[in-house]
């Protein structure tokens, strides 16, 4: 029976996502979301939508727009391929602890199991691939599933969730009375810091001759970047950070010293093995970062700070582990240690990257051959950039190097696919982080390979006019998978080569300005060019066909071995 | 490499043990037996896993588990540490039963639960070790079916369900 004060289940779900503060809707429409899609239809005063042209640039437009925010990223995507085609953007933000609710249509509850047209088990195709989901078939089970939801994906660490709700729920009426959660006792969130752990780490730190702090993204999601920086203050501790960690401290601060991991930082990478303590603060040890595991910090005392108890001991046995939020062990551990300095170990870290800048970097940088180098845009791009000029970036060399040389001065400027590593990532992501805010610069760094993996979104940043600044750097070839054929494989380019098409023509096809560069004297007007545009611009930059990227630490090899060229 | 029974304590909900179950098959684990039932409490569920690994893999696994959103708590012990048990069915055809298979089900204190014409189901609850004994007997009596269930087991450490839940 319905009553006056019952909505469709469709409404429930927007004034769900409304109630939730979500201000836009990444999605793509479908038969079994179309309700859904209907109510929009009354709402565009109160939550945006973009349509973005795959399901896969909607989800990774809401991770790009939930990295660069902080806030829970929205996704909505019909039954069957609609919802498969969320799967990729789901694991990569799974991995990447991206916080995000993605709500999927589905054939009605009694077609379940049926084998109904675009009926798909997308609940058990994303059990792996989601922190949490769920299916939901009645009507009033959808404003707490959503509610349930948000707080899932964006308490604790942070993680995709997924609703697929039944096309019966959606039209059929139900009662309206949003309660948000605020937690329930199978998911305990806040876990109170053992002063003890802290009192521990606290004499190692005191102990040590070289100690030296590893950074990850956990300090960006756990908003303890002031907390790091106090810390290093007092301890003048050297401090390295990951991939997604980068932001987390500007690189300006005395004790930074650089990048971990395969393409990270000379001196990073080897000292791990000679430091005496080694902090790590919301990083999970992946093994681009360690290499081979035998041998990655064995004469160190390893103290973890980690909010998720999993990670602790998982690949690298600590001495002492501090289990929850580090915005509130670091502030604890600063006040625990005393004040210091090493300038004597920051002085080895300080001369061993001046041997990569001789190595590496000048060639990189301010190179002699005709060819352009990736490394010289970047560092061009450093010159004009705004101090919070977010840089988002595909998988490969690009992304290796444009992280390598981006200058990161604040938080929330790094936005690439760190665990999953998916090409095809930056453009969606950077149209979502763009989205977040139009006076944002958002410069997107993509390959020539990874573009075409979901270039159709130049479609939805024409659609939104969101004014993304998208270098491609175009090497014609997989560039890292050459790099790696060449190096491991005798020079067997296998299937790396690309004829590609006139990106120019491709651009300006969607109505965004272009242009191309091949010339060394065009580049740095090209990119303040581009930089000062008002509207999304698409820079081709044709760089060095087989240039590599170092230093390098190849897979098996120890972080001591990290290659300079 | 140890045998450990692993306790899960979660909330009923539908797909819980297809959670559980993906975190054995991504570390290429095999579940030697799992046990799943209503507790104590209404609405919660008690699974109980039986794995044969190493006691740095059972706690990975533990940890794993524990970290899915519904579950309540995870942890595990050695053999030692529980009290299990775990029930055996044997069918037997009633053409075989003679005075020396009498003396046998009295010896492993074995249970006659059912008795039709054609076949005698026994039912023997133990360890694992004694059911398979057992088993190896009843094959020379014309075994016709064989059922053991997975570990039913409790902790030996003195805490209540409730204890988990506040
Ligand atoms: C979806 C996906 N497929 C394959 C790969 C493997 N892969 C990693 S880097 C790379 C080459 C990327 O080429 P391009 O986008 O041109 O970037 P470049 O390395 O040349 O800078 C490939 C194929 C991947 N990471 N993701
Ligand atoms: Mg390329």
């Amino acid at each position: 029976m319905k009553e006056e004060s019952m909505i469709r289940g469709a409404d429930i779900v927007v004034q769900s996502l409304i109630a939730e503060q979500a201000e836009i809707i990444f999605g793509y429409p479908g038969g079994a979301i179309m309700p859904v899609y209907d109510a929009l239809y009354d709402y565009h005063e109160q939550i945006k939508h973009v349509l973005t042209r795959h399901e896969q640039g909607a989800i990774h437009a809401a991770q790009g727009y939930a990295r660069v925010s902080g806030k829970v990223g929205v996704c909505l995507a019909t039954s069957g391929p609609g919802a498969t085609n969320l799967i990729t953007g789901l694991a990569d933000a799974q991995i990447d602890s991206t916080p995000l609710v993605c709500i999927t249509g589905q054939v009605a509850a009694h077609l379940l199991g049926t084998d109904a047209f675009q009926e798909t088990d997308v609940v058990g195709i994303s059990m792996p691939g989601t922190k949490w989901n769920i299916q939901v078939r009645r009507v009033e089970d959808i404003a707490p599933a959503i509610a349930k939801g948000f707080y899932i994906a964006r308490s604790g660490r942070p993680g995709p969730v997924l609703i697929d709700i039944t096309k019966n729920a959606q039209v059929d009426f139900g009662q309206m009375n949003y309660t948000p959660c605020l937690g329930f006792r199978s998911y305990k969130v806040h876990q109170p810091i053992d002063p003890n752990a802290i009192q521990k780490a606290a004499e190692l730190i005191k102990e040590a001759k070289r100690p030296y702090l590893l950074f990850g993204q956990g300090v960006v999601l756990g908003k303890a970047e002031t907390e790091l920086k106090f810390f290093l203050d007092k301890t003048g501790i050297p401090a390295a950070s990951t991939l997604l960690g980068s932001g987390a401290l500007s690189e300006d601060h005395p004790n930074y010293v650089g990048k971990l991991g395969m393409h990270g930082n000379y001196a990073p990478n080897l000292l791990t093995n000679q430091c005496d303590v080694l902090i790590a603060v919301g990083m999970r040890f992946d093994d681009r970062v360690t290499g081979d595991l035998k041998r990655y910090a064995k004469q160190a005392k390893v103290i973890h700070l980690e909010l998720d108890a999993a990670e602790i001991n998982k690949n690298v046995k600590v001495e002492v582990g501090v289990l929850g939020d580090c915005k509130e062990s670091l502030s604890m551990l600063t006040e625990a240690v005393e004040q210091g300095s090493h300038p004597e170990w920051l002085g080895k870290f300080r001369e061993l990257e001046q041997m990569e800048k001789e190595a590496v970097m000048q060639h990189d940088i301010t190179p002699t051959k005709v060819g352009l180098t990736m490394g010289e845009v970047i560092s061009q791009i450093n010159r004009y950039k705004a101090d919070d000029a977010v840089l988002v970036t595909d998988v490969g060399q690009h992304q290796m190097i444009a992280w390598r040389y981006f200058h990161y001065k604040k938080t929330r400027t790094q936005i690439t696919s760190g665990g999953l590593g998916t090409m095809g990532f930056a453009l969606p992501a950077a149209l979502g982080a763009q989205l977040h805010d139009y006076s944002r610069q958002v410069i997107c760094v993509v390959g020539d390979g990874g573009i075409q993996m979901t270039i159709q979104e130049l479609g939805a940043i024409m659609q939104t006019k969101a004014p993304v600044k998208i270098v491609l750097l175009n090497n014609n070839y997989l560039g890292m998978v050459r790099q790696w054929q060449q190096m491991f494989f005798d020079k067997r380019y296998s299937f790396t080569e690309l004829d590609n098409p006139d990106f120019i023509k491709l651009a300006e096809a969607y109505g965004i300005k272009a242009q191309k560069v091949t010339e060394r004297n065009t580049l740095t007007e090209s990119i303040e060019d581009m930089l000062i545009h008002d509207g999304p611009y698409f820079l081709e930059v044709v760089v060095e066909k087989e240039d590599n990227v170092f230093p390098m630490i190849a897979t098996g090899c120890s972080v001591e071995e990290v290659r300079l060229s | 490499m140890k045998r450990y029974t692993i306790f899960v304590i979660t909330e009923n909900f539908i797909g819980i043990l297809n959670r559980i179950t993906i975190i054995f098959t991504r570390r290429g684990i095999n579940i030697d037996a799992l046990t799943a039932s209503e507790s104590s409490v209404d609405g919660i569920h008690r699974i109980t896993i039986e794995v044969t690994t190493s006691e740095e893999m059972v706690v990975h696994l533990v940890n794993q588990i524990e970290k899915i959103i519904d579950v309540i708590k995870a942890f595990y012990h050695e053999d030692s540490g529980v009290v299990y048990q775990e029930i055996a069915l044997y069918k037997i055809p009633v053409a075989r039963l003679d005075g020396s298979l009498e003396k046998i089900i009295r010896q492993h204190h074995a249970k006659i639960i059912s008795a039709e014409q054609e076949f005698v189901v026994l039912e023997v609850a133990g360890h694992k070790e004694q059911t398979q004994e057992l088993l190896e007997i009843l094959k020379g009596y014309g075994l016709l079916e064989f059922a053991r269930s997975g570990r039913v087991a409790v902790a030996k450490r003195m805490r209540t369900i409730d204890q988990y839940l506040s």
